[in-house]
């Protein structure tokens, strides 16, 4: 209710009528204080309930053996070692490939790119193709990664797939980071003489990198949980064997023969579990899930530490 | 406007600079209209004028800051002397102008690195390798600046620890480090307290002496304080130019007068 005039009346009514239309403002404070509070509640405690039960499942499965053993008919010596291994050498191939790409994509939009219809156009690419659903890349993946380029099932094949799939994700956590950069910085550089390359290399990157690495990583948390895709390429749910090491080649120092390597990763061995009948299985896929949740917390750990690191120095 | 009152520096003086017929456009809108103007070699030259007048507008012609902005257009020419350059002129490349004139801004703006790498920047990208002269060079900036007792222990902190008129005069040191020919200072006691004020403009006035300054000013006191002459601009023209002691005693132009004693701005 308002009051009917401000003036005579209100005077009037006096404090007692200002107290009640703070008092009625302040019920409304706390009503949504509590909404707010509830809804977070919420969120946490199904995190809380599924990383718990998790636990208690999958806890007494991990064993050093876990870790060591490959898969197996028998759950009680089945193991992630194939899944994991395979998991960290898709994640490189996705980092090697999409970082520099997306660092390089941001910086172009950014710093380079004149403000017309094709630089608007390529924008909204960007930012639409963050909201594609992962299957669709899978498809693009299966046919022109798996088939056009003659990659096959590979982790190479995996790798790219999930590249594409977090690019457009470096590339907005990259323009974000160099945005915060102040302009006055970098007229202060061009006023010193620089070349746009000098100041893009000598102040937008360092200055921008701990937000770049922050969206870095939680692209990659993203993309070490994903499934749809990888299952779409054609990975296999069953290997007992690792990949070629990148340093067993007598004749070269590195070998690249693992890129072409059939592989399975985390989620996929997960699933793989669950679809068991036996209630074993449903252990081992309980603590296959705790070690990539882990996995993945203490990626999105890492971006925080070097978040808050850096921003200790730089405070425009 | 009153535009008999043609500029002209003192005879026999030698100029550093000289604007003539300059205009600027963003866009469709004509931001400099036509502008005469003399910059004499060793003195202090002062712009003021209300706000949005074009006067910073004016001073980053002179380092062709609005290269960096999309839509902008000079016209006529900035000759910069003893060679008689057009620096405005397009084919001009804005790197070389900015290699030769420095500026310092209206906020302090050090960069997020060292003391030391702060005023070595203009050096480390005009690819000076030698250790030994960069010191020299940082330290004779730093005294310059009138700042090298207080930071000569500790040049290797951010330059973000150091106060505002501190990191003001770092910025004039990375400004002076390459030794330019013109400095340009747009407002640079805006952002700070009385005290660090007065330093800055006790340094402007000591510096002419290496180097021809321009400074944008929105306080009056601090243009008679500091400057040989003064040019008075109003919304895009320049109005007068004079000796700072006649525009302030005696201006010719009723603007001016009405401006400089406070009927409007």
């Amino acid at each position: 209710m308002i009051p009917k005039s401000l003036g005579a009346s209100s005077s009037a009514s006096g404090v007692a009528g200002i107290r009640r239309l703070i008092a009625r403002h302040k019920t409304l404070d706390w009503l949504f204080g509590l909404l707010g509070t509830l809804a977070l509640l919420l969120a946490t405690l199904v995190f809380a309930a599924l990383f718990g039960q998790m636990l208690i499942n999958g806890a007494p499965q991990l064993s050093w053996e876990f870790f060591t053993s490959f898969p197996s008919r028998r759950a009680a010596s089945a193991g992630i070692l194939s899944a994991w291994v395979g998991t960290i050498l898709v994640m490189l191939v996705t980092a090697v490939v999409a970082v520099p790409l997306g660092i390089g994509a941001g910086i172009y939009l950014e710093e380079y790119a004149r403000k017309n219809l094709l630089t608007d156009i390529i924008e909204i690419n960007v930012t639409n193709l963050a909201g594609v659903p992962s299957i669709i890349y899978g498809l693009l993946a299966l046919g022109l990664f798996v088939y056009q380029f003659g990659l096959g099932q590979s982790i190479a094949a995996a790798g790219l797939t999930l590249a594409l799939l977090i690019l457009p994700v470096v590339i907005v956590a990259t323009r974000e980071a160099i945005r915060t950069i102040p302009q006055n910085i970098r007229e202060g550089a061009y006023a010193c003489g620089s070349s746009k390359w000098q100041v893009v290399s000598h102040h937008i990157i360092p200055y921008s990198l701990p937000g770049i690495m922050t969206g870095v990583i939680i692209g990659l948390a993203r993309a070490i949980g994903e499934t749809a895709p990888i299952i779409t390429i054609g990975a296999l749910t069953f290997i007992a064997f690792l990949p070629p090491s990148p340093f067993s080649n007598a004749e070269q120092l590195i070998s690249f023969e693992w890129l072409l390597a059939p592989f399975t990763v985390m989620p996929i061995q997960m699933f793989n579990w669950i679809s068991r009948p036996e209630e074993a299985f449903q252990a081992n896929a309980a603590a296959a899930g705790l070690v990539l949740l882990l996995m993945t917390l203490s990626m999105n750990a890492l971006a925080i530490w070097i978040r808050y690191h850096f921003r200790k120095k730089i405070k425009w | 406007m009153n535009t008999e009152t043609f500029p002209t520096a003192k005879a026999g003086a030698e100029l550093k600079a000289q604007a003539k017929a300059l205009s600027f456009h963003y866009g469709d809108f004509q931001a400099l209209k036509n502008i005469d103007f003399p910059v004499e070699r060793n003195q202090v030259t002062a712009l003021i004028g209300p706000s949005g007048c074009g006067k910073s507008t004016f001073l980053r012609c002179f380092n062709r800051m609005h290269d960096l902005y999309p839509n902008m257009r000079y016209e006529g020419e900035i000759l910069l002397y003893p060679d008689g350059v057009n620096i405005v002129d397009r084919h001009v490349d804005p790197i070389e102008v900015r290699m030769r004139i420095s500026m310092v801004f209206q906020k302090p703006n050090p960069f997020p690195k060292s003391i030391y790498e702060n005023v070595a920047y203009g050096l480390r990208v005009r690819g000076v390798r030698n250790r030994s002269l960069i010191d020299e060079k940082v330290e004779e900036a730093l005294r310059a600046a009138a700042l090298w007792g207080e930071v000569r222990d500790r040049l290797d902190d951010l330059a973000f620890n150091l106060s505002g008129g501190q990191q003001q005069r770092l910025c004039i040191a990375r400004a002076l480090a390459t030794d330019p020919e013109i400095l340009l200072f747009d407002e640079p006691t805006s952002a700070l307290d009385p005290i660090a004020t007065a330093k800055i403009e006790e340094l402007v006035s000591e510096l002419k002496e290496k180097v021809t300054i321009l400074i944008v000013t929105h306080n009056m006191q601090q243009a008679a304080r500091v400057s040989a002459y003064t040019a008075f601009m109003y919304i895009g023209e320049l109005i007068e130019f004079d000796d700072t002691k006649r525009i302030f005693t005696n201006p010719s132009s009723k603007l001016t007068e009405e401006y400089i004693t406070g009927r409007f701005g």
